[in-house]
């Protein structure tokens, strides 16, 4: 248990994404099994425990102690697991057990216990465990691990443990169950990739390439297909042998929170699309923005009134298996023409083709993808006519042309301190546009962001912050922005939503500072006016040139 | 006699009338006696200055020769008159020549225990249990949560992941005086035995910490040869935890930010503060030996000072001993 703990311990605080990756790996090469499939399923969130009730475990802590110093324990800490696993002591007559109890161990005797019986055997086990350990055993048993490491994260740790690629993972993933011990021993090089025997599957997706400066000379228009890029979000739709399953782009399973979908799916085969909230082509209804397919994700469950308010369809782009046929060797275009039959025959309602965008020159494509017809559309995609569908990221078959991003000049009004590398800059800024308020212009934030300018850039900004700061908030910093003194950002964003909990009421998508406007004063910053024109979509002016103040 | 007459918080600190005398004062006074070096409890400008020769040299090398005017060195279980009362100082274990000071007069005896710990530490005297009347304990970590992990284990988790990442520098923010020391000292007791680089804050104490038999091993300055971030690439940095914000952190390559502190025990703090890699070692009691002191000493009264003084106060009462909060004010938290 204590190797697990210390992981978590190191995961919850270290920033970067090679270092957490790093830590599983180690972790998992050098943990026995089951101990590391169950470490590996709490960390992906798969796995499956009865949960114990916070009051149970108050209950347990206030046998032993008293309520006056419990009480000040919580509120100085101020989270329960973390103050029961710090205050717990075993009773003084209890000899001190030495040894370290498995993971395994406690999953087995949590699983074997009887629902009468939780109580005290969580008790036993608090006794038995030591520091992180305790800390570690209420976080599975309450059900919250919270150490931002995404199911994908710890695929990756897998990939680079078993030196395979993340998309045998992936397609693998769904079909095994914790503790994993047949993954982990084909991934130590002792036996055969593990056989799936469940049907409906993850396949892992094909993914494109953006347009490079100079790609598109070389490529003949006539080998290419052209599609509209949709925003929404990629899936995977499975229904083969009687399972159905709604995959993210990377394989997490959806299925929960789109019932309407997975019933209407009643073809054999496996899609891949776009999946979107509002009316499909079919049904001649709007199809709608992001910010509304957002209310439908990140649910185990979904309520009725939210299905009738933002019902969801997918977009076909591709199919995978026609019936139980596997067609990813063939031509986009033999998958394209039974992707379209099997779509005809599929609920008009919650299914509908991605349509080709005609084109016969790469300037013309770039008009298109200038003005496409639809505010949802977030650029274009290319396709080889002859190319087979082929999982990952390869250069050459696929490409993705985004549109040109929104633009505005904004002014920046705090600086947090990074992570890591960055722990010596500031180089996390809230930056905000002018608004009136009372009868004066003031800024007001508008959003955040912590990349998109050059190391040498950030010197600059530090430097800045640093010389300009007027109040320190613990680690953020107020910096001085008034209309004729501050620091003026261009900020690239692809994508602006109302938002009701932002005071601006306003949020953008993927915000990152593009360019230092040093030639510029606040006073020539935008307005918030101008942001809440572009919400419309693609048809308002996308350089943010609002009037200055 | 009672034994607030005899010794009193003020705004300028704990009084003792009598012997016209102030104990590690906030303020400056005419005669100080001070537990030990840390700034906050010894502060330049009094008239005269009793304490351990360690605490002596240690404030001139802060403050300079001109700290105050006259210093009166306190030997060790030696007792001393000032006026009507007597005092005498006593090993407290939480840094190099820290003391517990024992006022007594009339048959009533007070021991302020300063800071003080119970663990062994390699850089210092361990504490001395003195029987009295009335014990002012210090309550920096005067709540139950506070259970201090074993120093090797700490220690532990820097050499793994000094293996686990040897392209990055690893900064280990710790107190100039005592933490700072007792880290070297505790890597060189795991068998560590590469150069540890330090801040220039460190340099004075780690020489005088040397020249008082405590061998530190290869010690350099954390400065730039020749530009090469590289050269501190697996290497362990000592500095004060102020200097990891300040430009100064740029020169190390990747740095993981550690952080020797009591505080780690709990995460929130660790991850507000953007440590990567808290190591739990404190200087100060925790909890349980905040309790079991009491429990040895078996004073008549408790008096709790600086730190969380309630749950210690509630504790004692549910102990059934006498106890009561002092509210004195300027002394820090550890490492704050």
């Amino acid at each position: 248990m204590r190797a697990f703990a210390e992981l978590l311990d190191r995961l919850v605080l270290t920033p970067q994404r090679n270092a957490k990756i790093k830590m599983m790996t180690d972790y998992f090469r050098a943990s026995p099994d089951p101990d590391r499939g169950y470490a590996l399923a709490a960390i992906a969130g798969t796995l499956t425990l009865k949960t114990v009730k916070p009051n149970v475990l108050r209950q347990l802590v206030l046998e032993r102690m008293d309520e006056v110093l419990f009480r000040y324990s919580y509120d100085y800490v101020g989270d329960l697991a973390e103050t029961i696993s710090l205050v717990w002591e075993k009773p003084a007559d209890e000899e001190t057990s030495v040894s370290d109890l498995s993971l395994g161990a406690v999953m087995h005797q949590l699983e074997t216990a009887g629902r009468a019986n939780v109580h005290g055997l969580v008790r036993d086990l608090l006794d038995q465990l030591q520091g992180s350990s305790r800390f570690a055993f209420l976080k599975l048993i309450t059900g919250g691990l919270r150490i931002g490491v995404s199911a994908r994260l710890v695929k990756q740790a897998l990939a680079d443990m078993g030196n395979v690629d993340i998309t045998e993972i992936e397609t693998l993933w769904h079909g095994l169950s914790p503790p994993y011990t047949a993954l982990f021993r084909w991934l130590d090089g002792k036996a055969d990739k593990p056989e799936l025997d469940m049907p409906a599957v993850f396949h892992a997706v094909m993914l494109a390439t953006p347009v490079g400066d100079n790609d598109l000379a070389a490529l003949d228009p006539k080998d290419f297909a052209a599609e509209w890029k949709w925003d929404g979000i990629r899936v995977q739709l499975a229904n083969l042998a009687g399972t159905r399953r709604l995959y993210s782009r990377s394989g997490d399973d959806i299925s929960g929170a789109f019932p309407d979908i997975l019933e209407a799916a009643d073809f054999e085969g496996i899609i891949d699309g776009e999946l979107l909230v509002g009316g499909t082509m079919r049904t001649n209804n709007a199809t709608r923005t992001f910010s509304d397919l957002q209310q439908r994700l990140n649910r185990k469950t979904v309520t009725r009134k939210m299905l009738e308010d933002y019902p969801a369809f997918i977009r076909g782009y591709d199919l995978l298996f026609s019936g139980r046929r596997d067609i990813r060797p063939e031509s986009f275009l033999i998958r394209r023409a039974e992707l379209s039959v099997l779509i005809e025959k599929a609920a008009p309602s919650h299914f509908d083709l991605s349509p080709l965008v005609p084109f016969s020159s790469w300037e013309e494509l770039d008009r298109l993808r200038a003005d496409p017809p639809d505010p949802v559309i977030e650029g274009i995609m290319l396709k080889r006519l002859d190319s087979p569908y082929t999982s990952g990221r390869s250069k050459g078959p696929w490409f993705k042309w985004k549109r040109e991003p929104y633009n505005v000049d904004a002014v920046l009004m705090y600086a947090q301190r990074g992570h890591g590398k960055r722990s010596s800059y500031y180089s996390d800024f809230t930056f905000g546009v002018w608004t009136q308020s009372d009868g004066k212009n003031i800024l007001v934030p508008v959003g955040k962001a912590y990349f998109g300018f050059t190391d040498a850039e950030l010197e600059v900004l530090d430097r800045y912050v640093r010389n300009n700061t007027i109040e320190r908030f613990g680690p953020v910093r107020s910096i001085r922005a008034e209309a004729d003194h501050g620091f003026v950002v261009e900020v690239a964003f692809e994508g602006i939503n109302v938002s009701t909990r932002h005071k601006s009421g306003v949020a953008m998508r993927f915000p990152r500072i593009s360019r230092l406007r040093t030639d510029k004063l606040p006073r020539d910053a935008d307005r918030l006016e101008t942001l809440l024109a572009m919400i419309g979509g693609p048809d308002v002016d996308r350089t943010g040139t609002g009037e200055p103040i | 006699m009672k034994p607030e007459t005899l010794l009193y918080p003020t705004p300028k600190g704990l009084y003792c009338e009598k012997g016209g005398f102030y104990i590690d004062p906030v303020q400056p006074v005419e005669r100080a006696l001070i537990t030990h070096g840390h700034a906050d409890h010894a502060r330049a400008g009094h008239t005269h200055v009793l304490a351990t020769r360690e605490t002596l040299d240690i404030m001139r090398i802060r403050y300079g020769e001109a700290f105050c005017v006259s210093t009166q060195e306190a030997v060790l279980g030696v007792r001393t008159s000032i006026g009507d009362v007597t005092v005498s100082f006593h090993p407290a274990g939480h840094v190099l020549g820290s003391a517990q000071i024992t006022v007594e007069a009339s048959g009533m005896r007070i021991v302020v225990s300063g800071d003080y710990k119970r663990r062994r530490d390699p850089t210092c005297l361990p504490f001395e249990p003195v029987p009295c009347d009335v014990f002012i304990t210090e309550a920096t970590f005067g709540l139950p949560v506070f259970h201090h992990p074993d120093d090797q284990g700490e220690i532990a988790k820097l050499l793994t992941s000094l293996r686990q990442f040897p392209e990055r520098a690893h900064l280990v923010g710790a107190y100039a005086l005592g933490k700072a020391q007792r880290i070297i000292a505790l890597l060189r007791e795991a068998g560590y035995d590469d150069p540890i680089f330090i801040h220039g804050a460190l340099t004075k104490l780690c020489d005088y910490y040397e020249s008082e038999g405590l061998n530190l091993g290869d010690i350099r300055p954390a400065t730039l040869a020749q530009g090469d971030k590289q050269s501190f690439a697996g290497a362990v940095v000592i500095g004060p935890p102020s200097a990891f914000a300040d430009k100064w952190a740029r020169r190390f390559p990747d740095p993981v930010s550690i952080f020797a502190s009591g505080w780690m025990l709990v995460r929130q703090r660790a991850k507000q503060r953007g440590v990567e890699l808290p190591m739990i070692i404190s200087d100060h009691c925790d909890w349980p030996e905040l309790t079991e002191t009491i429990n040895e000493i078996k004073p008549g009264e408790v008096w709790v000072t600086h730190g969380r003084e309630e749950a210690l106060v509630r504790w004692c009462e549910l102990q059934g001993i006498a106890a009561r909060p002092l509210h004195l004010v300027g002394y820090d938290d550890e490492g704050e």
